[in-house]
Order: C-alpha cells, then sequence, then structure tokens
C-alpha cells in the first residue's frame, strides 16, 4: 500500500498536554508519528506533526472530527492535510 | 523534516486566515447527445445527466476538501451552449423548459449555479438564437440557477452590433422582472468569450470540448494582499516577484485538486483558471490588493499600472505552476462582490469610466455594476459596445455584466444578497448614444484578427 502521509498542525495558546492529548489521540488509531516541529511562533504555541496514516483505519475525516474535541476544550486550531498539498506548494 | 515549519504554516495560514480557497470546481458537460425532437425525452436526457454528474461532482469535491483542508468554495456545471441543442425542437416553450430542467436537476443535487443558456451570436443568430435571446426575461425571472450568456463579439468577426441593440432592451426587461433587476446578476454579454472558463456566469462547456471537462477557478486575492503587505517597502520588481511567488504556490494547489478529482471523476482535466476572484469578504479583495500596493482608493491614478503589474505576475507564477492555464485567466474587478470596490465608488473614487480602462489591463470587464434603473436601453447597449470594442481590438476576453436596478437613481444603495453583494447605482453619462447605436449592423473586426 502507498503511504500516506498527512500534517497535522496546531496553532493556539501554549498550554499543558497539547502534544501528550494529540499524540494519545493518533496512536490510538495506530498512526505513526513521523516527525515533530514546535515552535512559539509571535507568541503562539505553534506544531507540525507529520504522521503517517498507512495502517490507520480511519479516514482524514473521522480523525479531524476526534481532534475537533482536543481543538474546542483547549482553544485550538488544529488542522489535518493530506502531505501531497505540502509537496505541491513548496517543492518543485 | 522534509518541510519547514515554517512552510508548513503558511500554507495552513493560508487557508485559516488569508481566505485561500479553490473557488470553484466547474464541470463542463455535453448535452449534444442528449437532444431528442421529443421534448420529454429530451428534458429526461438532460435531467439526468446533469444531475447524476452533479451529485458525484459534489460527493468527490468533498471528500477532497477533507483530504486537503482546502475549502472548495462551489461545486458547478457548464453545458453546451443551449441555443445549439434546442434546435430540433419546434415548441415555443423548449428553451424555457430545457431552463427550468437544468434548473432543476441542479437544485435537486445541490449545484448553486449551472452556467451555459446561450448562444455565439457575434456574426448573426439563427432563429434558435433569436428563440434562445426571447426566452432570457422568462427564463432568468423564473429560475433560480441558470447562468446565461452570450457572446456578440470576436477579434476575427467583429460586433454584432443588432444583438447589441437587442441586448439593451432585454437587460431592461429582465431588470423589471426580478426583485432589484437580480437576473441580470445571472446573464454576461461577451467579446471573445473562453469555451473552458470554469467562473459563472458566464460558464459554457464549448463545442470543442470533450464530452466532459473538469475546470478549476483557483483564488486567493487575501492570500496575495497579505505577501504585499508584508512586502511594504520592496520595489515594484520585487514586488512582482513576491506575487510570483504565491500565485504559483496556489495554482500548483488548484492543479493538484483538478488532477486528483478529474481521476476520482473519470473524466478529463481541462484548465486552471488562474483568475483572481474576489468575495464580498472583508480582506478577499482585488482592490485591497491594488490598495495594499500604495494607490489610496480602487480608482485614483495608478489603480491602471498596478493592476496591470498584479495581473501580469498572476499570470507569470500561474503558468510555470500548470501547463493547463485557461479560461479567462485574469482578475475579476466585480463592483458589488468586492468590498474595497464598492467603498471607492461609495466615495466617489471610481467611475464607470475608470472600471472601462481597468478592464483594458485585465479581463472580464464591467461586472456586477448597478446603474439607475430608468438609463435607455440605448445607453446600456452603447456601454456594453464600449466594453466589448476593448476585447474586439485587443484580442482578448471582455464581458459586461450590468444591472439597471428598477428605481433606483444614482448613489441609491442596493443589497443583491449573499454572494453577489451589495453596492451603490453608478453615474452614467447622460449624453445619448442612440443614434449610434441604432445604426446597427456589424461592426467588422480589426486587422489584429487577420492572421493567417
Amino acid at each position: 500500500m502507498a503511504q500516506e502521509q498527512v500534517f497535522i498542525t496546531v496553532i493556539g495558546k501554549d498550554q499543558k498536554g497539547i502534544i501528550a492529548r494529540i499524540s494519545n489521540a493518533v496512536f490510538a488509531h495506530n498512526i505513526n508519528i513521523e516527525d515533530l516541529n514546535q515552535k512559539i511562533m509571535g507568541g503562539y504555541f505553534v506544531m507540525t506533526m507529520l504522521a503517517d496514516t498507512t495502517d490507520s483505519p480511519v479516514t482524514i475525516t473521522q480523525l479531524k472530527k476526534e481532534l475537533s474535541v482536543i481543538e474546542d476544550e483547549m482553544g485550538l486550531k488544529i488542522q489535518v492535510q493530506h502531505e501531497n498539498i505540502f509537496k505541491t506548494m513548496h517543492r518543485v | 523534516m522534509e518541510y519547514s515549519l515554517e512552510e508548513v504554516m503558511e500554507t495552513v495560514r493560508m487557508t485559516l486566515y488569508h481566505n485561500f480557497d479553490i473557488r470553484t470546481v466547474t464541470l463542463g458537460i455535453n448535452l449534444k447527445d442528449c437532444i431528442n425532437s421529443d421534448l420529454d425525452i429530451f428534458k429526461e436526457n438532460v435531467y439526468t445527466r446533469v444531475s447524476g454528474y452533479g451529485r458525484r461532482l459534489i460527493l468527490e469535491a468533498r471528500k477532497l476538501e477533507d483530504k486537503y483542508g482546502i475549502p472548495i468554495t462551489n461545486k458547478r456545471i457548464s453545458v453546451t451552449p443551449v441555443s445549439l441543442i434546442i434546435e430540433a425542437c419546434a415548441e415555443p416553450d423548449a428553451p424555457l423548459e430545457i431552463a427550468k430542467t437544468l434548473d432543476k436537476a441542479s437544485k435537486d443535487v445541490g449545484i448553486d449555479f449551472i452556467g451555459g443558456y446561450g448562444a455565439l451570436v457575434q456574426k448573426g443568430m439563427t432563429r434558435a438564437d433569436e428563440r434562445l435571446i426571447g426566452s432570457l426575461p422568462e427564463v432568468l425571472s423564473s429560475t433560480e440557477r441558470v447562468c446565461a450568456f452570450l457572446n456578440v463579439a470576436s477579434t476575427v468577426s467583429g460586433m454584432n452590433m443588432d444583438a447589441v441593440i437587442r441586448l439593451g432592451k432585454t437587460l431592461k426587461e429582465i431588470a423589471s422582472k426580478t426583485r432589484n433587476g437580480i437576473g441580470c446578476a445571472r446573464f454576461v454579454v461577451f467579446a471573445n468569450a473562453p469555451e473552458d472558463n470554469p467562473f459563472m456566469a458566464g460558464a459554457f462547456h464549448g463545442v470543442g470540448e470533450p464530452d466532459f471537462s473538469l475546470n478549476i477557478g483557483i483564488s486567493g486575492p487575501g492570500v496575495v494582499r497579505s505577501v504585499v503587505e508584508k512586502n511594504r517597502s520592496c520595489n515594484l520588481t520585487e514586488l512582482s516577484e513576491v506575487i510570483k511567488r504565491t500565485t504559483f504556490k496556489i495554482t500548483r494547489a488548484g492543479e493538484l485538486i483538478g488532477r486528483e478529482l478529474s481521476r476520482n471523476l473519470s473524466v478529463p482535466f481541462g484548465i486552471v483558471d488562474i483568475s483572481l476572484a474576489s468575495t464580498t469578504k472583508v480582506g478577499d479583495s482585488v482592490a485591497g490588493i491594488v490598495e495594499m500596493m500604495g494607490v489610496e482608493k480602487m480608482g485614483a491614478p495608478g489603480s491602471t499600472a498596478a493592476l496591470a503589474l498584479l495581473i501580469d505576475a498572476v499570470k507569470k507564477g500561474g503558468a510555470m505552476a500548470s501547463g493547463n492555464v485557461g479560461g479567462l485567466s485574469g482578475t475579476f474587478i466585480p463592483v458589488s462582490e468586492d468590498s474595497c470596490m464598492n467603498e471607492a465608488v461609495r466615495l466617489g473614487a471610481l467611475s464607470i469610466e475608470k472600471l472601462e480602462a481597468l478592464t483594458a489591463v485585465c479581463s472580464v470587464g464591467l461586472d456586477m455594476i448597478a446603474i439607475p434603473g430608468d438609463t435607455p436601453a440605448e445607453t446600456i447597449s452603447a456601454i456594453i459596445a464600449d466594453e466589448l470594442a476593448i476585447g474586439v481590438v485587443n484580442s482578448k476576453t471582455t464581458g459586461v455584466r450590468l444591472v439597471p436596478v428598477p428605481g433606483k437613481i444614482k448613489g441609491d444603495y442596493v443589497n443583491f444578497g449573499g454572494l453577489l453583494g451589495e453596492t451603490y447605482v453608478m453615474d452614467i453619462s447622460a449624453f445619448s448614444s442612440h443614434d449610434f447605436i441604432m445604426r446597427g449592423g456589424r461592426m467588422p473586426g480589426p486587422v489584429t484578427g487577420m492572421r493567417n
């Protein structure tokens, strides 16, 4: 099966447990974290997580729904986007 | 990581904060093989074809919205120019019946606009063309989603002034039958109409097209405005480079989504239209980009040069990003659909004459402009002729979408609602063009059209 990778990106106020909660959510669906970057940009916590969903039974839509609970509870903006969009826009 | 955090966040920010979207995916559908001299069978064929593909288009487009996290704002259909397919039906109400069928099929599956109710009459009108033009007031006042067009001029054929005369009257009639003249917002008159334009109201599936063709309209005035804002101190050469790079990125996203959608629908991929298209949202404005470049208000001296620089950079970035650039690929400057344009009209910074000048360097023409309801039909025809002459002489597309708002005079406020926005009625010259327009005939094409 072709490798299916998605970027999970988070923007919001820095607080305890952001990475822990998102990691737990993706682990629960057999999604492997391939890479992770985080930074404070302009006073905001910003994180990008590259995750491999090849072995996961959930679709991007289902994963988004699940993460939207964390989004609401922690006051964050969480996006899930297939890696191809970044490849297309940023690599010639 | 293969991508830096900044690169990933650039894409994310475009959608979250700068209104980046795929403005439209428009499926072109050939209806010629639906033709039947029995009107009921014909209608059934059209309904089945349009609703079947419309349903799949919406389903597959939604899947990609989720996959890539980029909204696809409009899912639309364009069809073969209807004047061609009604030729075999002698029933007087055949045009209206087909329009209603297109409207119902779209409504039943959730397609918001369906384009192609129109004709190509730049050199003359067939009986079917005449019937179609005659049906426009009734069609646009009794349907909700059908969009109409007429191509009345081209660089090769010149301008059909008899059709232009008729359109002045037709527009007034459409306006009188619909609230605030809103029916006119679904009708575009063109010179050099492209056969693969995905944007409404002027989209149609041309006769040179295959059975199906998926065309994409990308957008992103908000994204371009934001990069111009970040580069306040650079000179215009550098600014052009910055805009080019940004347009490259958003066009690539459009190309990716278009190709994948056409694959999933098993239809050929047509074109990416790289036009910047405003929406009524604050910040998603083409005029806003021009103002961010340093022109105080759209319409002030410098606006035409700024717009020319913008569209040139957009084209160069887009052409590098996609081998299938097509459609209009200019820059839309609709008045009511663009909050900054509208404000410029309110303040008196932007006149219809300056708008005409602006269209010489972009495309699409005089778009979504409210004019006084008592403007004489011949004056409306003359405004159309002026705008289309720019397209004819410069070998480019220009269009006109004017709304003569019944009962309103210059300066009055009009709200068209929703995507069509709001505006102020523009001042139109009180001097008459009657004798010129009423000469009729066909204005010859320019010598630049003789290329063979």
